[in-house]
């Protein structure tokens, strides 16, 4: 126990104050993260995570999200294992033709008011993978989609940011 | 014939078929070195299976190739230390081929594939349902036939997969538990079929195939820098190894040799995925036990590793780095030194790390004994990587058929045999040390010159073949081009094809809730499997 404290003391907060990633810096966009998901979602935004066929790269930086540097759960963001119980769906992939169905399930079992957010060049165009007699391509040409984060993969901060840009739209409307 | 033929287990076992009235169609070549080919008639497949068994092979992979009126069929076969390829032939209109099943459960699944993908039927093949397949083509239609369009045929959405017949369990007490294809995590999807009694597992059975996306045969007509694209997407987390896998077979195919540089940064970068991933996995691991401290310490090191790896070669997972000839990208001397101080820091951290795990009573006791893979079944299942080694299974492609530039390094490749949970995070933490004593040596000693030779596409119908020790252990990636050097061919053989027949044996007896935690341990790819 004691050199778990030492360790955590040694190693102190990690938890980024301020890189300088591209334009907004992390803590930034957690700050008006915080300050939407407070306003919009009671302090709370539950996200339900679906891999619809992905290649596995887009899902590494999701649960990048939830690593010590990002920890994404302290703007009120967290991910939650079942549909029924989240705000918005965070889709990766192009959509294969034999997640089809589930995705539609998916859809349907969260509740309205929802947010779908196509994650990844493939989630957003279907990327290197198109469409074809596997791939349905982009996450839209299955269910509805509110707004899409580019990148193959986007990186954590991208995703941060287009989680914000994404619930900002819907307070506009 | 050179020395090495001269002493390879590949004549005796030329020799026994032979013994066994097996007739050759093809004189032994060299086309896909350094893998040997010999071709055998259809009726003697049987026999090479018989004969690979006998000689104690290890059966790696198989794939088809609709060639017009005939399809070809290949199983790529290693013992200690060469690689051989069989191949033989089936006609078009009765297109039905021995199994090897019988003889390696390893080749399950991968025969079903070719069922599904090629229309082949396998006789004596233990079960002949459905392996890739769902519901997107119909039992009539197989995808990589070359008159089935890439686009496909099926207008409209795709209905779910659920008349699939899972084995069933009778009996007082016993439920079914169904999991997925969407699970509870940010995890990719497949369906696990549970039977349970109280808390023990009895049987787990996968059905798999949800994030099928065709990447064989959109491969077909693209470009070889298309190919290498296409190849990082064949598994995310490991898109440096596939890329190279893919590179490496073409660049043999087309009789390209990459410059030293070039060869010394993948390697770089291969290891640095290893490490990234492998430092990921021990924290996932530990997050299945409640151990936060060590999902949180561990979570930082990959971290730092990926934001390394962004800053040295401009892509966090350094995807799309290789290319076919070469790398596209040269790193800075500041990188460099960066790369060199973290691979020196790496050992003492995880090492008191590892010391604080160790003397966890509770960890251990859920880690030990805890989803145990016999050395018999990860020999039968052709098991590679950490889930090998873990079992007994020293197998590392690095060492044991080795490539530039590790032929010029030493390999440390760690190996236990109690084949539990807690045996693969040591495999894994010990690869890691291994792979910064590499990462060390691979920047005191790297050359200079250009990143990248000429690629010229081939103006025949050449094939090669590329294996590389990737974190999860062996790839095997084919390529055949057309004339008009496109490619013709392409089969990626992810070694998750190995260990998720491992899964569903190892977490027998276990109780449920350790299933993730073995899963986490095993850690296959779906993408990788599914193609
Ligand atoms: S966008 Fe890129 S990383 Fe994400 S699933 Fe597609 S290929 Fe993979």
């Amino acid at each position: 126990m004691l050199r778990i404290l030492r360790k955590t003391q040694r190693v102190g907060v990690i938890t980024e104050p301020l890189p300088e990633d591209g334009e907004l810096a992390l803590e930034q966009v957690g700050a008006q993260l915080k300050a939407r998901v407070g306003e919009m979602f009671g302090g709370s935004l539950a996200i339900r995570e679906v891999d619809a066929g992905s290649c596995n790269g887009c899902e590494l930086e999701i649960h990048a999200l939830n690593n010590p540097y990002y920890g994404i759960e302290r703007f009120g963001v967290h991910f939650v294992a079942s549909p029924r119980h989240a705000d918005m769906l965070l889709v990766t992939g192009p959509v294969s033709r034999h997640m089809e169905a589930a995705l539609k399930r998916t859809y349907e079992a969260t509740p309205d008011p929802k947010l779908v957010i196509a994650v990844g060049e493939c989630g957003a165009n279907g990327g290197e993978f198109g469409v074809s007699y596997a791939s349905c391509g982009a996450v839209a040409n299955v269910v509805p989609v509110d707004a899409v984060i580019l990148g193959c993969p986007p990186t954590p901060l991208k995703l941060m940011l287009g989680i914000l840009e994404a619930i900002g739209k819907r307070a506009r409307r | 014939m050179t020395q090495e033929q001269r002493n390879s287990w590949i004549n005796t076992f030329v020799d026994s078929l032979t013994l066994r009235g097996a007739e050759f169609t093809m004189p032994r070549s060299t086309s896909l070195a350094p893998a040997a080919l010999i071709g055998v008639r259809a009726e003697d497949w049987d026999r090479v299976g018989q004969e690979a068994k006998a000689s104690d092979c290890r059966w790696v992979a198989a794939w088809g190739e609709d060639c017009g009126q005939q399809f070809t069929i290949n199983v790529c076969l290693y013992k200690p230390s060469d690689y051989l390829v069989v191949r033989t032939t089936v006609e078009r209109a009765t297109p039905v081929l021995a199994s090897h099943t019988p003889y390696f459960p390893a080749a399950d699944r991968p025969e079903r594939h070719i069922q599904d993908m090629f229309g082949v039927a396998f006789m004596d093949h233990p079960d002949t349902r459905r392996w890739t397949r769902h519901q997107a083509w119909s039992d009539k239609e197989f995808p990589l036939r070359k008159e089935f369009p890439a686009a496909g045929g099926i207008a409209g959405s795709t209905p779910p997969d659920d008349q699939y017949r899972f084995l069933s369990a009778q009996g007082a007490g016993v439920y079914e538990i169904p999991v997925g294809p969407v699970h509870a995590g940010i995890i990719e999807p497949g369906h696990f079929r549970f039977q349970a009694v109280g808390e023990l597992v009895l049987n787990l059975e996968e059905h798999l195939g949800y994030v099928h996306k065709g990447i064989e045969k959109i491969a077909e007509g693209r470009d070889a820098a298309g190919l290498a694209r296409l190849a990082g997407r064949v598994s995310g987390d490991s898109t440096v190894a596939h890329t190279w896998a893919a590179c490496m077979a073409m660049e043999r195919a087309a009789g390209v040799t990459p410059p030293e540089r070039a060869l010394y940064l993948r390697a770089l970068m291969c290891e640095r995925e290893r490490v990234v991933n492998h430092l990921g996995d021990i924290g996932a691991v530990l997050n299945d036990v409640a151990f936060a401290f060590g999902f949180y310490q561990f979570g930082r090191l990959r971290e730092d590793w990926t934001r390394l790896s962004g800053q040295a070669f401009g892509h966090r997972f350094m995807m799309d780095r290789i290319v076919p000839g070469g790398v596209t990208t040269n790193i800075e001397q500041s990188a460099i030194d960066a790369m060199r101080q973290q691979a020196r820091a790496l050992p003492e951290e995880l090492t008191k790390l590892m010391a604080i795990v160790d003397d966890n009573a509770s960890i251990e006791d859920r880690l030990e004994t805890t989803g145990v893979l016999s050395l018999e079944l990860a020999k039968a299942l052709g098991c590679v990587g950490y889930v090998g080694r873990a079992s007994g299974q020293p197998f590392d492609v690095r060492r044991d058929v080795s490539y530039a530039p590790y032929d010029r390094l030493t390999v440390k490749v760690p190996l236990y045999r109690y084949g539990d949970v807690a045996a693969r995070v040591k495999v894994r933490a010990e690869e890691c040390l291994a792979s910064c004593e590499l990462i060390a040596q691979l920047l005191d000693t790297l050359p200079s010159g250009a990143l990248k030779a000429t690629w010229s596409a081939p103006s025949s119908t050449v094939e090669g073949v590329g294996m590389i020790d990737g974190w999860r252990g062996e790839i095997i990636s084919y390529v055949r081009f057309a004339a008009d050097g496109r490619i013709a061919r392409f089969f990626p053989r992810d070694p998750s094809w190995t260990t998720w027949p491992a899964l569903e044996k190892l977490v027998r007896d276990n109780i449920v809730p350790d299933f993730p935690v073995c899963n986490k341990s095993v850690n296959g790819s779906y993408s990788g499997h599914d193609l």
